[in-house]
């Protein structure tokens, strides 16, 4: 396979997860600022904003913060290079350059999730913006069906790897955004704030009901932290992110024979993670944890660039 | 204009009473079938092809701008014999074209025995210098032919232009037939229709053919301009059906003279490269400096005899249309046989006295440029307005060299879905012509352009025109016309 063609599905791969996450990130950020202890819903935006580290690109100098304005920057800026139109724009962008390497029927799932947004001028009000953002994930799961149904080599594993090392990557940034939430056990349980900021980041992951599966108890704090970090079970944990970022290096290994050092650093990361736990990691500083994830994140990244020769 | 009188593809010159012999068929699937139906399945025509995103861009639309051609499910059906006769001519001239090419990049015969004057070709902008010496592998030069044919008539056909440079439309020619397949299934039932699905398989075997003599098991890719050109659909689509690589200038890189692709697994050597960029922008050491979609030391490698390009660099010059006024000679002077096409009355406005017959009947003349292409630049006369002609006549004072002029013809038309009705629109055709170390072939099918608009002669995608599926019909009863 062309090395232009795999960085295309790399970012395919990237670039849908990255639209998917920004669709839920609306979403619960609508309902947190509709339960009403923010009533500008500004608290809640802004700090939706820091999650896609897009609180420099919004400009407020121009445009005052409101929960209409965040929400057209998330959804719709074109300057915003984290909204949902330019991931998609992005996405479809990679899919007509890999016209190829992929079937009709991923191409039709990203090209219909991009035919919604184009021509969008507003993202209207909270209900309509909640419309929206329902259709672009009903595409986005369609997408990911196709992709379960593509054939099980390269062009797939690519797409699959990109999308493994944007979810760790988001679900990072969430969790460091919120970091101060996830108190030690022992400490004051929070008031009604908090919680409601505890089932968003359980919403924005689509993780409120396997909580309740794995954990059968109320909302802990520290037990959040637990399931989106290390518990492999939940999709959108770290450990399952880089669980997934191996698999799927591994299945080139087992194609060419050969690994290179993105199979070593993925397999590293993976099995640091296995030994942790969760008070380990509080004690240690969370902040400084999650930061030190990002940055190797981004390590892999580029090695998995250098490995295959993306250029 | 040409439309009360125009030849008709299904009607002849009954203005509907009859069909020609052998469309009799045809003509009563046309009457029967409810005009409701009809705008049904045209929908569903146009809904498959968008979702499909077979699209091409427009030239100075936004670059996102993405249209799809319109296309008629109405066919345009050549009989057995018109196509038997079609073939034979599509073929000999396209052997002419690769041996005049082979001799004026080659020993230069043509000139010296003064079939033709030398400065058309010398002094030709798409000579192509670097060529000069070079033998194209195998020695074939125009591996892929689109010639541009018009119907005036039963048994009247006319070359409007050849296309040796990166022809296209072969795509439509493929998705057309999928989607009357799918759309008019039962036209296939009572029409005995040539297959065109080998045509992917027989490119790929052209292609392979003329690889290096040294190439074992030799690798072939597509060279896209990427993917906001106009064709790159066609340019996807070729590439998956044939099962080769589709590259970009990037992916490829030259290494002492050998051509390699960038892959996962390191460096791999291409021996074919079935190029659908021009000859300006193919190698920025050698042509244009500032091209950013070819690749640096591909013609040394070219010309090192250790990569083949299709078609090979400097054909283009036999789409220039002062070349295309002496096919007839060079048809002859190579084949030694009389043209069985024959090319359009031009006259070539650098001598003196076709300028002035130009000028003096402007308003019934088709004016061209010599190199354009794409329909853009050509004053049609009897449709232009006052100030367009006085535009050309200046030009033409100014540029006589730069022009040709040729009768406006009447088309033969097509009936055509349209938003009245069925009504006669006026058609072309472009065949593919092969040509490989393995021999000449040309697939039985091809590309109707159909002006869309009443009246209108101009078939251009880049200009309002449509497509429609070609049928061929095989012999047997019915088939011969």
């Amino acid at each position: 396979m062309l090395s232009r063609t795999a960085a295309h599905l790399y970012w395919i791969g990237r670039f849908m997860e990255r639209a998917e996450f920004a669709c839920r990130l609306v979403e619960a950020t609508i309902r947190l600022s509709a339960l009403g202890h923010d009533p500008q819903g500004g608290q809640a935006w802004r700090s939706a904003l820091s999650v896609v580290g897009a609180e420099g690109a919004f400009g407020e100098e121009s445009e005052p913060l409101t929960p209409f304005s965040a929400r057209r920057f998330l959804t719709l800026d074109d300057e915003n290079p984290s909204s949902i139109r330019s991931c998609l724009a992005g996405a479809r962008d990679n899919a007509r350059a890999a016209r190829t390497a992929i079937t009709v029927e991923v191409w039709q799932a990203i090209n219909r999730a991009w035919l919604i947004i184009r021509d969008r001028a507003s993202p209207g009000g909270a209900q309509a913006t909640l419309n929206l953002v329902e259709e672009l994930k009903a595409e986005i799961r369609g997408f990911e069906g196709a992709l379960g149904r593509m054939l099980r080599t390269e062009g797939n594993w690519f797409m699959h790897l990109g999308s493994s090392i944007e979810r760790g990557d988001n679900t990072a940034r969430l969790l460091d955004v919120k970091y101060y939430l996830l108190l030690p056990p022992g400490e004051a349980v929070g008031g009604t704030l908090d919680r409601d900021q505890w089932t968003t980041i359980l919403q924005i992951v689509s993780a409120r009901t396997a909580y309740r599966h794995l954990y059968q108890g109320p909302l802990q704090p520290w037990l959040v932290g637990d399931l989106l970090i290390l518990r492999g079970e939940m999709p959108r944990s770290l450990t399952a992110s880089a669980e997934e970022t191996v698999t799927h290096l591994g299945a080139f290994a087992a194609r060419s024979g050969r690994q290179g050092a993105a199979d070593r650093r993925a397999r590293q990361r993976l099995s640091r993670m296995q030994d942790l736990n969760i008070e380990t990691i509080i004690q240690n500083g969370l902040h400084e944890w999650l930061q030190a994830y990002i940055a190797e994140n981004a390590a892999i990244d580029r090695a998995i660039a250098e490995q295959f020769r993306f250029g | 204009m040409a439309a009360p009188t125009a030849f008709d593809e299904l009607w002849g010159t009954s203005r509907g009473r009859k069909a020609r012999p052998g469309l009799e068929s045809l003509a009563a699937w046309l009457a029967d079938l409810p005009p409701a139906e009809l705008d049904r399945r045209q929908q569903a025509a146009e809904a498959a092809f968008r979702s499909l995103g077979v699209t091409f861009a427009v030239y100075g639309e936004e670059e996102s701008a993405e249209r799809i051609i319109p296309f008629d499910i109405i066919p345009r059906v050549f009989t057995a014999r018109e196509w038997s006769a079609l073939a034979e001519g599509l073929e000999q001239r396209v052997r002419a074209i690769n041996a005049f090419l082979g001799d004026i990049y080659g020993p230069r015969r043509i000139l010296a025995d003064g079939a033709i004057p030398p400065d058309i070709v010398l002094a030709n902008s798409q000579f192509c210098i670097p060529c000069a010496g070079a033998r194209a592998p195998h020695g074939v030069f125009a591996h892929i032919c689109g010639i541009d044919l018009v119907r005036t008539g039963a048994d009247e056909f006319w070359v409007l232009e050849d296309n040796a440079r990166t022809p296209s439309g072969v795509s439509y020619m493929l998705e057309n037939r999928e989607a009357m397949l799918r759309l008019c299934p039962e036209l296939f039932e009572i029409l005995d229709v040539a297959p065109v699905d080998s045509y992917p398989e027989m490119l790929r075997e052209t292609l392979l053919s003329v690889a290096p003599d040294k190439a074992k098991d030799p690798v072939g890719v597509l060279l896209t301009p990427g993917h906001h050109n106009s064709a790159y659909y066609e340019h996807s689509f070729l590439a998956d059906n044939m099962g080769i690589e589709l590259v970009e200038g990037r992916d490829l890189v030259v290494d002492d003279g050998v051509v390699f692709m960038r892959t996962i697994d390191g460096p791999v050597r291409v021996d074919v490269i079935y190029r659908r960029i021009d000859d300006a922008f193919l190698d920025p050491l050698v042509f244009r400096p500032d091209s950013l979609l070819g690749v640096p030391g591909l013609m040394a490698a070219y010309l090192a005899g250790n990569v083949s390009l299709v078609n090979a660099p400097g054909s283009g010059i036999a789409d220039d249309k002062a070349i295309y006024s002496y096919m007839p000679e060079i048809v002859r002077y190579y084949t030694g046989e009389e043209p069985k096409l024959h090319n359009v009355e031009t006259w070539r406005c650098r001598e003196p006295q076709a300028l002035k017959y130009t000028l003096d009947n402007l308003e019934q003349l088709v004016v061209k440029p010599v190199d354009g292409s794409g329909g853009y630049g050509v004053m049609v006369g009897p449709a232009a307005t006052r100030a367009e002609m006085e535009t050309f006549r200046a030009a033409l004072k100014a540029e006589p060299h730069h022009y040709i002029a040729q009768p406006t013809l009447a088309l033969s038309t097509v009936p055509t879905f349209t938003e009245r009705g069925i009504a006669p629109r006026h058609v072309d055709f472009r065949p593919f012509v092969l040509t490989g170390a393995n021999g000449v072939r040309t697939v039985p099918g091809g590309l109707t352009r159909v002006a869309l608009r009443e009246g209108s002669l101009v078939v251009n995608s880049s200009q309002g025109g449509g497509t429609k599926d070609s049928f061929i019909l095989e012999g047997g009863a019915g088939g011969d016309g």
